[in-house]
């Protein structure tokens, strides 16, 4: 890890170096080739990434202003906006968006918490280390429908020991419970995944850094706050970002758990069920625009966050 | 905390710490393997140790068409995938890691962008596109979506393992006489492996765990991978319960993610952390 992060400060000087001294050799034979290789090492990656995202997602505009019901495919006609004028003043969107927007902010508000806790353990513990990692990979390797299962059998009554140890009635019947289960399966899934992206910034913490502020009189708080917390933002501002859009996109759990009944759908649930079961192409593909412009936006204050250490702002001291 | 305390009473404190986060780690895991093994009688008693032990379930799913069609859809889409992902992330990620050329920092925004993509909003068009040119409900429908989205992953923790190679043996193999060839084959490519190794379990992984397109661009059996499959499992008879079959065949799949945390802790972990770190 160490030899790492002397890597990282290193890299922006030795690149801009290289980078000047190839400037003055005024694009030879050979960086013409270099070129022209990184240009064929990339395409294929770039033309897939491209044709299945990219292109899906202009023709996914295109049909968000049709009314295109596949059980009514006679009807198929251009509408302009008005699928968005259905999903926007419609009140399952808005108790969907939500219910996603909950489930969001408290998963990724308790794995916080939590990932740091573990990512402390992972990090530090002094027995059992491996072990530890490895258990805490179980949870982010499984899938997540199994462990929505698992989670679906724990708490139906009679067949659930959670359901026996803690209820006498049926918490998947009913919201407020639904609900909470939902995020405690999703809690359980990510908090390791979150703890990992977590752990790579506390292996940039400088060891001598604890001890100074440790030798100044620093309490174990306030050498959190003061110093582990300043050096590891970039690490949880990325681990904060990639669950926050994450979380965002939560469907299995919520599948299988409930299939979205007593008002517990998300958007991706809605967009889902709009399409696949209702098999209503314009609207389905209004839900994903929409989708779609909430991530984009989520992400975009993310990025302004970020500031320059933004990641794919593409300037080559962060890579 | 910055001195480390090996005291028994530091050392007790950890192994309750450690204790607690391997037992809330394991427990669902834990309880769905116990219904598993569960007899008919027994699976709606409760307990989390089961009663009376039993692998009828086991017998029963793998006696079906349903499952077995499934798993090996299953682990056809997730190979093909995870290999062509790999391939192409590793081209791409060689030239990220080791050439300068201009739209560099455009293809690392492309992945990125694509990592944080909302999965279902391509789940409308594609199930048109994919009807309409007859890929719906085959294996390349899915594998399709499966290289994208495994392909920012790949190239993220390979350019990472990329940067950390000393290079420069290339150069010294070849001035004591190596080829091109040797010099990659001898010296390059045993230091990338693990890289490479450790990037396709994880795309492996993200493969074998997808179930909105699993369940979105399939209909029948064909192509139906094990988590979609799953959501449609009905007991032998329809008064039957499927919660045993259903945790069997859980179990099952769970079997390939545990193996390779097993054998691979430490390299899944490296992969995650320092690609992350590096962006």
């Amino acid at each position: 890890m160490t030899t790492q992060i002397g890597q990282t400060a290193e890299k922006p000087t030795t690149h801009r170096v290289r980078a000047e001294k190839k400037a003055k050799v005024h694009l030879s034979e050979g960086k013409k080739a270099e070129r022209k290789l990184g240009w064929m090492l990339c395409a294929p990656a770039a033309i897939v990434m491209l044709a299945v995202t990219a292109y899906p997602i202009i023709y996914s505009v295109w049909l968000s202003f049709q009314r295109f019901d596949l059980k009514f495919p006679d009807q198929r006609e251009f509408i302009g906006l008005g699928n968005y004028v259905t999903v926007l003043s419609n009140q399952y969107w808005w108790t969907a968006f939500g219910i996603t927007a909950l489930i969001t902010v408290v998963t990724v508000a308790v794995e916080l918490v939590l990932g740091m806790a573990l990512a402390w353990i992972m990090f530090r513990t002094l027995i059992a280390r491996g072990l530890v990692r490895t258990a805490a990979l179980i949870p982010y390797g499984i899938v997540t429908v199994v462990a929505a299962f698992s989670w679906k059998y724990a708490w139906t009554p009679g067949t659930g020991y959670l359901a026996k140890l803690f209820t006498d009635g049926a918490p998947l019947t009913e919201r407020a419970s639904s609900l909470a289960i939902i995020m405690l399966a999703e809690i359980w899934k990510t908090t390791p995944f979150m703890a990992l992206l977590l752990m790579a910034g506390l292996a940039l913490v400088p060891e001598d850094l604890l001890k100074a502020a440790s030798m100044d009189g620093a309490s174990g708080w306030q050498r959190f706050t003061k110093v582990m917390l300043p050096v590891m933002k970039p690490a949880i501002l990325v681990a904060l970002l990639f669950r926050t859009l994450d979380a965002f996109r939560v469907f299995d759990n919520i599948y299988v758990l409930t299939a979205g009944s007593n008002n517990t759908s998300s958007v991706s649930m809605l967009a889902y069920n709009n399409l696949i079961r209702g098999l209503n192409l314009g609207i389905g593909s209004t839900m994903s625009v929409l989708i779609f412009i909430a991530v984009a936006i989520i992400a975009f204050v993310f990025v302004k966050l970020f500031g320059t250490a933004a990641p794919g702002s593409s300037d080559e001291g962060r890579r | 905390m910055a001195v480390i305390d090996q005291s028994a009473g530091a050392r007790w404190r950890w192994s309750v710490l450690d204790l607690v986060v391997i037992v809330f780690a394991l427990i669902p895991v834990l309880w769905i393997a116990s219904l598993s093994f569960k007899t008919p009688a027994t699976i709606t008693d409760g307990n989390f140790i089961p009663r009376e032990w039993t692998l009828e379930n086991y017998r029963n799913i793998f006696n079906t068409d349903q499952f077995v069609r499934a798993l090996i859809n299953s682990i056809g889409i997730g190979l093909i995938s995870t290999l062509v992902a790999v391939v192409l992330g590793t081209m791409a990620a060689y030239a990220i890691a080791r050439l300068d050329f201009p739209g560099k920092g455009l293809l690392i925004g492309i992945s990125l962008l694509i990592a944080m993509f909302p999965q279902v909003s391509l789940v409308s068009p594609l199930f048109e596109i994919e009807r309409s040119i007859g890929l719906f409900d085959t294996w390349p429908g899915l594998i399709l979506p499966y290289i994208t989205f495994g392909l920012p992953l790949a190239i993220y923790t390979l350019s990472a393992f990329f940067r950390q190679i000393p290079w420069d043996l290339e150069k010294a193999a070849k001035m004591d006489g190596a080829t091109q060839g040797q010099a990659f084959r001898r010296v390059i490519a045993p230091l990338a492996a693990p890289g490479v190794v450790t990037t396709a379990i994880l795309v492996f992984i993200f493969c074998w765990n997808d179930f909105l397109f699993a369940i979105s661009l399939t209909s029948t059996e064909r192509s139906r991978t094990v988590p979609a499959a799953l959501s449609f499992f009905q007991g032998a008879s329809q008064f039957e319960d499927p919660t045993g079959a259903i945790s069997a065949a859980a179990v099952i799949i769970t079997i390939p993610i545990i193996l390779f945390v097993l054998f691979f802790q430490r390299r899944i972990v490296s992969g995650l952390t320092s690609g992350a770190v590096k962006g």
